[in-house]
């Protein structure tokens, strides 16, 4: 039981880690970056490829930061910049498009079969071979990554002035660049920050399954955009709380539920996910008040 | 609304349409597939136009009503000895029937339009990420549902021997059919209704439009058209796994409406016809191409490559589509007019 919960809290950890760091840019953009699980794809194959040639572990953990992040700061200046005034549907099938696109030269260069990583061996070890067989470090690392990443972001956004300024922008863009908010700093600021999330998440999920193909990360980052916006895309602290749940539910689920019955997870997971948002569709975590009209 | 004015919504994709069957017939018989696959797309893209375009609200589960109608479709027509030998789990009225081409495509019509009236209906009361990301939801249900559950389908293998019926003129009357009805609908007083909700839902519910409704009656034909489409896509491929109608599709075919332009017809006709021809002209480009006198040769799997570079190219320099979600219209004597994107014929009002 106890295992289970903290295997619960791991994934919920890692999956709270993705989800900051696409609501870190939806506050500033608007946009779903349908993407997201493509830059982690991209920074496990750079450990890989590191592991491949025999680099030691923190230039392979480098390598894999700077992958993600130039990959992000390229997406946003060729991307997220032109588009910044179209349409939500428009921004979000440009990030299908360069998921695909991701996904495509990955398939390209590295074929489809599955590519093992060595990173870290140590942490996939039981914490202990007595009660907690079933715990492994890398659980007990990801949670803490997760708390200490939260907690530095939420000193960041609260104490600093950039810090200020993001949140500014997140509630009410027009407003924030009038009062003489930097966008594009803020906005800059946002991508890279997300794409650091995105390189640790990158990092540990890597220790958790070693074997990397093109759809690395991909089923991951679906169930965290479902689980972002069922918890409140519109509130940082909501999303990430969302991306915290969807993992502990559907841990829990694929522990909880008869091998016969697993199978179904998704099925359970989703089923939730739509009775959530009919009961709470402005979202799970989101404060209570009514809202004026619906907008499309 | 004047009967040119309405008829030229229609004639440009369906001719477009024909244009691409027409081609066909001149194509070799290896090459005729990538012709037939244009005009299935269309139909899916049509579809999901029909819903998408009119309300302004993006559905990722409308793959799952081509799912059903495919599924459906194709179970329904391999004939009941093969069923029985290849999938024992069947449910017996499923194993021991099986019905020809045009009752099965009427079938599958039938079940994707059933599947999203009975999904809407709560389902429609949601608008904006929350709508996209429910009926994502129906999507991940419907696949995890037919991959594993055996007595309804083949479950995670393929499903073979279905009846290639979908030839190229069939794949045009299908998809001519489908621009009909998105056409007859957005002409409609409920596709009128249903475009108010869209530019202004405070506006049209406070005349007393019910957004519920209009939405619900959309999402319901749509599946109705997807799934007929899935009816031919299984016709055209006859063998299918559940991931042929899965995320890559769903992707492929929100990324053709949105490319073409997501609000009008001609949008999501042109937007299928253009993506589908270049993911078919670069796949045959990795077996080699001459290109005036060049030899193109490229690595296989290029093809994917190229066509995100390229679907992202045009979202940036065209975020509203290729054709600006806009009909194309006549030009109007002695009025200016307001939605005017390129006319192209100088013929009498």
């Amino acid at each position: 039981m106890v295992q289970t919960l903290i295997n619960a809290v791991g994934l919920g950890s890692i999956y709270a880690l993705m989800a900051v760091g696409i609501g870190l840019v939806f506050g500033v953009l608007r946009l779903v970056n349908f993407a997201y699980g493509q830059l982690i794809m991209a920074g496990a194959y750079a450990i890989a490829l590191g592991s491949e040639h025999g680099w030691p572990e923190w230039a392979s953990v480098l390598a894999c930061f700077g992958v993600v992040i130039g990959l992000s700061l390229a997406m946003e200046l060729t991307l997220f910049r032109p588009l910044r005034q179209a349409s939500p549907a428009t921004m979000l099938v440009a990030t299908f498009a360069v998921a695909f696109l991701l996904q495509s030269i990955a398939l390209l260069k590295f074929g489809s079969l599955v590519k093992s990583a060595t990173i870290f061996p140590k942490l996939f070890d039981p914490v202990s071979h007595g009660r907690f067989e079933t715990v492994r470090w890398i659980t007990i690392v990801a949670i803490a990554c997760a708390v200490v990443a939260l907690l530095a972001l939420t000193l960041m956004l609260d104490r600093t002035s950039i810090g200020l300024h993001m949140r500014a922008a997140a509630s009410d863009f027009q407003t924030a660049r009038i009062l003489g908010v930097n966008a594009n700093r803020v906005i800059t600021l946002a991508v890279l920050l997300s794409g650091v999330l995105a390189a640790t998440v990158s990092v540990i999920l890597v220790v958790q399954n070693p074997f990397i193909e093109p759809r690395f990360a991909l089923r991951d980052t679906i169930i965290v955009l479902v689980g972002v916006v069922v918890g409140g895309i519109d509130r940082l602290w909501t999303a990430t709380l969302g991306g915290f749940a969807i993992g502990v539910a559907s841990s829990v689920l694929t522990d909880q539920l008869s091998s016969q019955r697993s199978v179904y997870v998704d099925s359970f997971v989703f089923g939730l996910v739509i009775l959530v948002l009919l009961l709470r569709p402005e979202g799970l975590f989101a404060p209570f008040r009514t809202r004026p009209v619906e907008r499309a | 609304m004047r009967v040119a004015d309405k008829l030229v919504q229609f004639v440009p994709p369906a001719l477009l349409v024909v244009a691409v069957a027409f081609l066909g017939t001149f194509a070799s018989r290896a090459n005729e597939i990538y012709f037939r696959t244009a005009l299935v797309d269309v139909a899916i893209v049509v579809g999901l136009y029909l819903f998408v375009g009119n309300s302004g609200v993006l559905s990722f589960g409308h793959i799952s009503f081509v799912a059903v109608g495919a599924f459906g479709a194709g179970l329904m027509s391999v004939s009941s000895e093969l069923k029985e030998n290849v999938l024992p789990d069947l449910f017996p009225l499923l194993a021991h029937h099986s019905i020809g081409n045009v009752p099965s495509l009427l079938l599958a019509a039938g079940l994707g339009g059933a599947f999203a009236f009975l999904v809407g209906l709560p389902l429609m009361r949601l608008s904006g990420l929350a709508a996209g990301i429910a009926t994502f939801a129906v999507l991940g249900i419907t696949h995890n549902v037919l991959f594993n559950y055996t007595k309804i389908g083949p479950g995670a293998t393929a499903l073979t021997s279905i009846p290639e019926t979908t030839g190229l003129m069939q794949a045009m009357g299908g998809a001519l059919i489908a621009i009909g009805v998105a056409w007859l609908y957005q002409l409609s007083r409920f596709g009128r209704l249903l475009r108010a909700t869209r530019e202004d839902p405070a506006a049209a519910q406070a005349v007393g439009v019910s957004i519920h409704r209009q939405r619900l009656w959309a999402f319901t034909l749509s599946g109705a058209v997807c799934g007929f489409a899935g009816g031919l896509f299984v016709h055209e491929l006859g063998t299918i796994t559940t991931e042929d109608v899965y995320l890559d599709l769903t992707f492929l075919t929100l990324a053709m409406l949105v490319v073409g332009g997501a609000e009008s017809l001609l949008g999501a006709v042109v937007g299928a016809v253009l993506i589908s021809g270049l993911d078919s002209f670069l796949t045959t480009a990795e077996d080699g191409v001459h290109i005036l006198g060049f030899k193109l040769d490229v690595k296989d799997g290029t093809h994917l490559v190229v066509l995100g570079a390229l679907m992202a190219f045009v979202l940036v320099l065209r975020p509203s589509g290729i054709t600006g979600g806009r009909e194309l219209g006549l030009p109007r004597i002695g009025r200016r007019s307001v939605q005017q994107a390129g006319a192209t014929s100088r013929g009498t009002p």
